[in-house]
């Protein structure tokens, strides 16, 4: 039971991004259309897990002062492998990404789960934290890069979704669009946490 | 000494002032720039500017029912803000335009922050830039124009086409502004083509037509004349206080005598500088916008500083940045020092000694 709840955490109650506020750099810069934000929060999903996965077997090999740059190593090597198996298989969406991917060696979210969760549980709930944690974030982005695409755009994953006489918003896929879909998104979680 | 009475601690005078008195008198301070939006531009306009109080009133009751609080659109300052959004928007803009610009800036510009007195920025000026960021190529092309001036703009614009081909084809609308730019964009290569141009952009008749509103352009600012009838009545009525808009535009008018000639310092005329002010919107910005109580400073020394950087920015702007026109993004700038100006400006209590330091 309580291993069903280190999965779901991330999803809503601990959602990284809307509740925690972390990781919000890629948040903002690649939520300009849906199909970026799947692959970045899938890259980082993937990345979150087996960075949990081996930094809790290895927590007692670590000695504690250099802990931090052993948690680095591990996750880099995890995001060159995402870095060029996206390059080989992914070309189009590694491209749109670009310096994101690369970037994700110093998500605070896989750091801060690294650190806060990892290095002081089993192998098991780890695996779980660094999975609910990675869609959690996934969703975050999703939720925000449709809003995006859909204003910014008239989009949704590419497809046309709004009438030809839609006059897209461009403020929407625009720096200042992903602060205030954001703001706002977490203003709604706010409100509803309060009631 | 006379700083010792600036901000004060009660006991005041009462007047029988309130926010929605002040308000309505602001709108009624736009009315002349209204009828000359229309009576230049057609009943459109007004149908414009419709659209935007009707989105502005609609929004803010919705959000204040939502947010429980008491329903406050008859105090008119939604009304002033559905007015000012309809006056940066051109005649020929679709009706969507002001109503997602009013719903923007009541939303996202005011009642987000808590409602009147909260905001932190004019709600306005955020809903143009907003539609700006947004639709850009709405807000700046199709502007109409009356006759006279379409003619010596369209020459204006055909002189610069041939110039040298190296230069890019900046032109793509015809406002002052954008071919005075234009003109300090190909300084290098041009000479008689580009004197000759802004001598008959800076012209007596030319300033004449931009003061009377003889041009082209956006609703609330074609009629320089219109908006300083009601600049002087809200001077009357002491809504507005002279510090912001004198400081605001003198600061204009002097870095621009300095800066704005095409040929290196100081060879502007002294023409120039009134095109500049009489050009774009700096008067409906410096005597409507940046006069807002809440978004300006308390202090009169204060005031001064807040008016000089609106002008510093305006001139940084309209001469090296990007746009052709910075009124609103340097109201907007300083919008977010008035805590910092407020803060450093508190007058001395009266009787207070100086602290050895």
């Amino acid at each position: 039971m309580t291993s069903l709840k280190e999965f779901t955490k991330g999803f809503v109650k601990e959602n990284p991004v809307f509740v925690m506020a972390l990781g919000l750099c890629p948040t903002l810069a690649v939520t300009t259309s849906v199909i970026n934000a799947i692959g970045m929060g899938l890259a980082a999903t993937f990345v979150l897990v087996f960075s949990n996965m081996f930094i809790s077997l290895i927590k007692n090999l670590i000695p504690s002062k250099i802990r931090i740059p052993a948690f680095i190593v591990v996750i880099a090597s995890f995001v060159t492998i995402v870095d060029m198996v996206m390059y080989a298989y992914l070309p189009a969406i590694h491209k749109s990404l670009g310096l994101f991917i690369p970037l994700i060696v110093v998500n605070c979210i896989i750091l801060g789960r690294a650190e806060a969760f990892a290095s002081k549980n089993n192998v098991f709930n780890s695996i779980l934290d660094g999975l609910g944690m990675g869609l959690g974030f996934t969703l975050a982005l999703v939720v925000i890069g449709s809003i995006r695409e859909i204003l910014g755009a008239g989009q949704l994953l590419g497809f046309n979704v709004l009438p030809e006489t839609y006059k897209p918003m461009l403020i929407a896929i625009l720096a200042p669009g992903a602060f205030i879909v954001m703001g706002l998104l977490m203003g709604l979680m706010n409100l509803k946490k309060k009631k | 000494m006379n700083d010792v009475y600036a901000v004060s601690a009660a006991p005041h005078i009462k007047q029988g002032t309130s926010v929605s008195s002040t308000m309505w008198q602001v709108v009624l301070a736009l009315t002349p720039a209204l009828l000359a939006g229309i009576f230049f531009f057609g009943i459109q306009s007004l149908l414009l500017t419709l659209y935007a109080i009707a989105a502005a009133i609609t929004t803010e009751a919705l959000i204040q029912k939502f947010r429980k609080v008491p329903i406050t659109v008859s105090d008119g300052s939604a009304v002033v803000t559905g007015i000012l959004i309809a006056f940066n928007i051109n005649s020929s803009s679709p009706w969507w335009l002001p109503v997602t610009g009013a719903i923007f800036a009541i939303a996202l510009g005011k009642q987000i922050f808590g409602g009147l007195g909260f905001n932190i920025f004019n709600p306005a000026l955020l809903g143009r830039a907003f539609m700006m960021a947004s639709w850009p190529t709405l807000m700046t092309a199709g502007w109409k124009f009356t006759a006279p001036m379409n003619n010596l703009f369209q020459s204006s614009i055909n002189g610069l086409r041939n110039l040298p081909s190296n230069v890019p084809d900046v032109v793509t609308s015809a406002t002052p502004l954008g071919v005075i730019k234009a003109l300090r964009d190909t300084t290098q290569i041009s000479s008689d083509m580009a004197n000759t141009v802004m001598d008959n952009l800076t012209n007596m008749n030319t300033l004449q037509d931009f003061f009377w509103g003889n041009i082209g352009g956006v609703i609330g600012e074609v009629s320089a004349a219109a908006l300083l009838i009601g600049a002087a009545y809200l001077a009357w009525k002491h809504i507005i206080e002279w510090r912001i808009p004198v400081s605001y535009i003198g600061t204009v008018f002097v870095l621009i005598y300095m800066f704005g000639g095409i040929n290196g310092m100081f060879s502007a005329s002294i023409m120039l500088p009134i095109f500049h002010i009489l050009a774009g919107g700096l008067i409906l910005g410096a005597f409507f916008m940046a006069t807002d109580m809440v978004t300006s400073p308390v202090t009169k020394k204060g005031r001064l500083i807040f008016g000089m950087g609106c002008g510093i920015f305006t001139v940084v702007i309209r001469l090296i940045g990007g746009y052709p026109e910075g009124v609103s993004y340097s109201i907007l700038l300083m919008n977010i020092t008035v805590p910092l100006i407020d803060r450093y400006t508190i007058p001395k209590p009266f009787g207070q000694r100086k602290t050895a330091n």
